[in-house]
């Protein structure tokens, strides 16, 4: 087989994306096709159902659910405060003496009643959600009722992993090389509402300064998987992730531990050192691949604005690869040759493999699978 | 339906896994069934591409190619223009395609009871034995507030509901409260916002007007028989019956492509073979070979995201299926480090190695689930990793699989001392005959010998049991190939899938480091005679080879039993296998591992070298 196809993450100065901006639920659309939105601008929402509050009223009042109906002063529907008397007994011999009444425990609307569990079901008011446009472009689409279509013009980054949700700031590249890392005393308030960009590790240190001075996100190539457990307080079981709340976002674009950035990562971000870019963490290692994001907007006619069509990328001779496992985690090699034949790797394991050519000329077998292209 | 051999010459079978989607060919040769050719290719469910039947094709073209490679014969095909030719006209076409799946995530499922470990453990056995994974088990009685159950059951997005509680003709207050609380959820399905939650309702029947009223504008309420009518009854079939139609006729139809895969899947008459979830069609399959052989089954299959466990106990062939949904080798792989802790993990690890590495060694494979290992150190660490999650998944499934609780239990005067309670376990290691593995780790195991070392150290099988191994994963493909030949399903499991890996003999109970513990002579089959008095704390292994059988005279010494009749001797024949006859004294309940490192690290070496499951550049 002269080629093979092979996962990668995608690294590009220039993309055309297209992001789908949804309500969780249906909602008010607030942009129309055609406007030019900042990645700030609201462009949906709508109205979350409140909290519902489950309330055994029968009990309360000392009856059975099936009695409740004698008693009982709401309907559904009706729209009730705290002072809402839900129900009342009619007192001793129906003078009124000793009349037992319950009001609502809390503001809204009443559900549902039953006369077989005795139990009402009252709903909180509603709670505003707003989604933004999270990237600067022009609306394309709107679907009706719940949300948006934006594209623009980017320089894209994927990472392979982060934490923390949506954010926006401008890029300050703190280190000359991918293999330094930021030395803490460096974060100071010049960092304030910046994507801050390490080589090729953070320290638990250098984040917790970051957190102080207000940073809103920092790029790095590796990070230590003991002081994601310290910041978040609990290990991480399966990467899905993204809804973490502390104070920043983290995107790593090589891994755990210490690793250098990829070169064309770094240059690329020291190219737009100072531009604004939308962030994000979240991760989902699963059916339905989600991986951090890393978007510089760029300046754009609206006829470029057309997406190539999906390919996956190739494996062949002359293909630039990094590699994704031990041994020689993290280096850059050529594609000399895909051997077709099942290959005896050192732990025995019989694989497809691929012979490489690395930078400093040495050649080596590797198996396919840990490898990944990189996209040029 | 069920066909012969006239109707069914050439099938393919495929299971679109959530990374892989792997294609066999079956064929009637010489007069048998066999499984001649495997092709793999990635499932094609998720963006860019958004299409199961991409990933089919590719599969399905690998299968091509490799078939015109070995019949020499340039013409053959089973598709044309992206379709599958149904049925076979001579080099063109299959009679049958038959499919299962796990991609997007399987089926997910949410269940309700009234009491957990009774209506609400029978729904969960319900919808485990369909194939589903099982989110959250919401129960009158499980401590949660009303408010945070309907909070749950609104995040959960599941794909369906199964909701049991009370038995036929007791009280209906608590039920209908459930439903209730769903009602108010107001839930909405995983896939697809166009339609409503498939809600199956399982219990007390005189409760089914008021859970009518309850959720009928809600969802899609779906009404079958009670699956604990009485107490002492369970009911599963009639709700797992259901789910299965729900999982077709609902969710698959909402992944991206099986619409189509859907079309694709005939028999040779063009009637439509279901596809099923690929747990569902493994659990087929086990209970099909326990049927047949009348022997005690339990199974694993371990990937990357999830660990099943199917076992086949008791006379009456009791069936259970656990799902351990974080436990795996890829995705899952740092959840097994956070469940089993480092310590559990590195107490299988012959080698001294910094804590830091292997964590963030870990979390690497998470991240990139598909790479393998290359050097022989990551290996072993992954091999230790296996253990644990399989040892845990056991854990989980021995609890689950046990008779029904909360029953009154007439006991007779043998019983009145013994500890047992409704509710017990049914996993009986002692009277286990077969355990059988499948999954990568398990299976693509460089050595069989390591797989063999695996099962014994993680589930610790005593007295006497045969091992055995999927070879290439195609369980799922049988299972569901049952459908329409039973006859081809078996004669290709029996010939082509089980690989036997050989016999595990450990007595049980505890002793000495170094006291004798085991007497064994074997008479193998070409006249050679092996004999020795093992001491505690060893393991043997002595070839002997697939469909081989050694005569053996078996003694145990100070108190160690060897089966359930807590016999200590035993003459007895041995099976053989691609691996060999385990000698295992390192004794059971309890089995215990040297605390102090450098002794335990020794021991292992000494037992791996045994096992000969690694070169020996790493164990000296």
């Amino acid at each position: 087989m002269g080629q093979a196809y092979s996962a990668g993450l995608t690294v590009t100065d220039s993309i055309i994306l297209k992001k789908e901006r949804i309500l969780p639920l249906k909602g008010k659309v607030l942009v129309k096709k055609g406007d030019k939105v900042k990645a700030e601008d609201v462009v949906a929402e709508t109205l979350l159902p409140g909290k519902v509050v489950p309330f055994n009223l029968a009990n309360k009042l000392g009856v059975t659910p099936a009695q409740l109906v004698n008693f009982i002063k709401i309907e559904v529907g009706q729209q009730i405060t705290k002072e809402t008397i839900l129900a009342e007994t009619k007192g001793l011999f129906g003078t009124g003496l000793f009349k037992n009444e319950v009001r609502s425990p809390v503001e809204g609307e009443v559900e549902n009643i039953s006369s077989v569990t005795g139990q009402i079901l009252l709903r909180e008011p509603r709670v505003p959600v707003q989604v933004k446009a999270f990237i600067d472009g022009i609306v394309t689409d709107v679907i009706e009722d719940e949300g948006v279509i934006i594209e623009n013009k980017s320089a894209y980054i994927q990472g392979i992993f982060g934490i923390g949700g949506e954010t926006i700031g401008e890029i300050k590249v703190m280190v000359k090389s991918p293999a330094d890392q930021i030395n803490p005393q460096q974060i100071d308030q010049s960092c304030q509402g910046k994507i801050i960009v390490s080589g090729s590790f953070i320290t638990y240190d250098a984040i917790e300064a970051a957190r102080k001075n207000g940073v809103k996100a920092i790029i790095t190539g590796g990070i230590d998987d003991q002081d994601i457990k310290k910041l978040l307080g609990h290990d991480i079981g399966v990467a899905i992730t993204g809804h973490e709340n502390i104070g920043l976002t983290i995107v790593c674009t090589e891994g755990f531990g210490k690793i250098d950035m990829a070169k064309k990562t770094f240059e690329l971000l020291k190219k737009f050192d100072g531009h604004k870019t939308s962030i994000h963490g979240k991760t989902q290692i699963r059916a339905g691949v989600i991986r951090p994001e890393i978007i510089i907007p760029l300046d754009f006619d609206e006829k470029e604005l057309v997406t190539k069509e999906a390919t996956m990328p190739v494996l062949e001779p002359g293909t630039l690869i990094r590699v994704i496992r031990q041994p020689n985690f993290g280096k850059i090699a050529k594609v000399i040759s895909l051997p077709e034949e099942l290959t005896k790797v050192e732990s025995e394991t019989l694989v497809r493999v691929l012979e490489a050519q690395f930078e400093d000329g040495t050649k080596m077998i590797i198996p396919r699978a840990n490898v990944e292209v990189i996209e040029t | 339906m069920q066909y012969d051999e006239k109707r069914l010459t050439r099938i393919v079978a495929t299971d679109c896994g959530s990374t892989t989607t792997k294609a066999i060919l079956i064929e009637w040769v010489d007069g048998e069934y066999r499984q001649t050719i495997r092709g793999e290719a990635p499932t094609t469910v998720e963006a860019p591409l958004n299409d199961v039947t991409k990933g089919v094709i590719n599969a399905t073209q690998e299968l091509e190619e490799l078939a015109r490679l070995k019949y020499k014969n340039p013409n053959i095909k089973f598709m044309e223009n992206g379709e599958f030719v149904i049925p076979r006209k001579g080099d063109v076409g299959v009679d049958a395609y038959v499919s299962t799946s796990s991609a997007g995530g399987g089926l997910q499922m949410m269940v309700t009871g009234v009491v957990a470990s009774m209506t609400g453990e029978s729904a969960e056995r319900a919808a485990l034995g369909a194939g589903a994974i099982v989110m959250d088990l919401i129960a009158s009685n499980d401590r949660r507030m009303n408010h945070e159950k309907i909070e749950r059951i609104r995040e959960l997005r599941p794909d369906m509901i199964l909701m049991a509680g009370g038995e036929d003709g007791g009280t209906v207050k608590h039920v209908v409260e459930m439903a209730e609380l769903v009602s108010a959820a107001d839930p909405r399905p995983r896939l697809g916002s166009g339609y409503k939650l498939p809600v199956i309702y399982a219990g007390n029947k005189d409760a089914r007007e008021e859970i009518r009223n309850s959720l009928k504008d809600k969802v899609d309420l779906i009404v079958t028989d009670n699956i604990r009518p009485k107490l002492e009854i369970e009911n599963l079939g009639p709700a797992r019956d259901k789910i299965h139609d729900l999982f077709m006729d609902h969710v698959m139809k909402q992944a991206p492509g099986y619409n189509k895969l859907m079309e694709w899947c005939q028999g040779p008459d063009h009637e439509t073979v279901p596809i099923m979830p690929t747990p569902a069609a493994v659990g087929n399959i086990m209970q099909a070979i326990a049927r047949a052989e009348n022997i005690e089954v339990l199974g694993v299959d371990i990937g990357g995201a999830t660990t099943d466990v199917f076992s086949v106990f008791t006379e009456d062939f009791i069936f259970n299926r656990t799902v351990s949904a974080n436990l795996g080798m890829s995705y899952s792989i740092s959840n097994v480090l956070a469940s089993a802790g480092l310590p559990n993990i590195m107490r299988w690890v012959p080698l001294d190695i910094d804590e830091s590495e292997l964590r963030n060694m870990i979390k690497n494979k998470m991240i990139r689930p598909t790479t393998i290992p290359s050097l022989l150190e990551e290996l072993v660490l992954e091999q230790a990793i296996a253990i644990e999650a399989l040892r845990l998944a056991f854990e989980q499934h021995k609890e689950f699989a046990s008779g029904l609780k909360g029953m009154q239990r007439q006991r007779d005067i043998s019983e009145a001392f013994s500890q047992s309670t409704s509710g017990a376990t049914i996993v009986n290691m002692m009277t286990l005959d077969l355990l059988v593995a499948s999954g990568g780790v398990l299976s693509h195991a460089p050595r069989r010998n390591q797989t063999v070392m695996l099962l014994i150290n993680a589930f610790l099988p005593e007295g006497i049991t045969r091992l055995a191994v999927d070879s290439i994963f195609m369980m799922p493909h049988l299972g569901v190939l049952s459908e329409i030949s039973t006859k081809a399903a078996t004669e290709v499991f029996r010939k082509d899938c089980m690989v036997y890996l050989g016999t595990c003999v450990a007595p049980v109970g505890k002793s000495k480091l170094g006291k004798p513990a085991l007497y064994a002579k074997l008479e193998m089959p070409d006249g050679s005679v092996w004999e020795e008095d093992i001491p505690f704390g060893e393991v043997r292994l002595i070839p002997c080879a697939i469909g081989e059988v050694a005569k053996a005279t078996l003694k145990t010494h100070g108190g160690l039993i060897l089966d359930k009749d807590k016999n200590r001797e035993l003459n007895i024949d041995l099976h053989g296998g691609t691996v060999g006859i385990v000698l295992d004294t390192r004794g059971r309940q309890p089995f215990v591992l040297p605390t102090e490192k450098t002794q335990r690290i020794d021991m292992l070496k000494k037992w791996m070298r045994e096992f000969k499951a690694y070169p020996e550049t790493i164990l000296s």
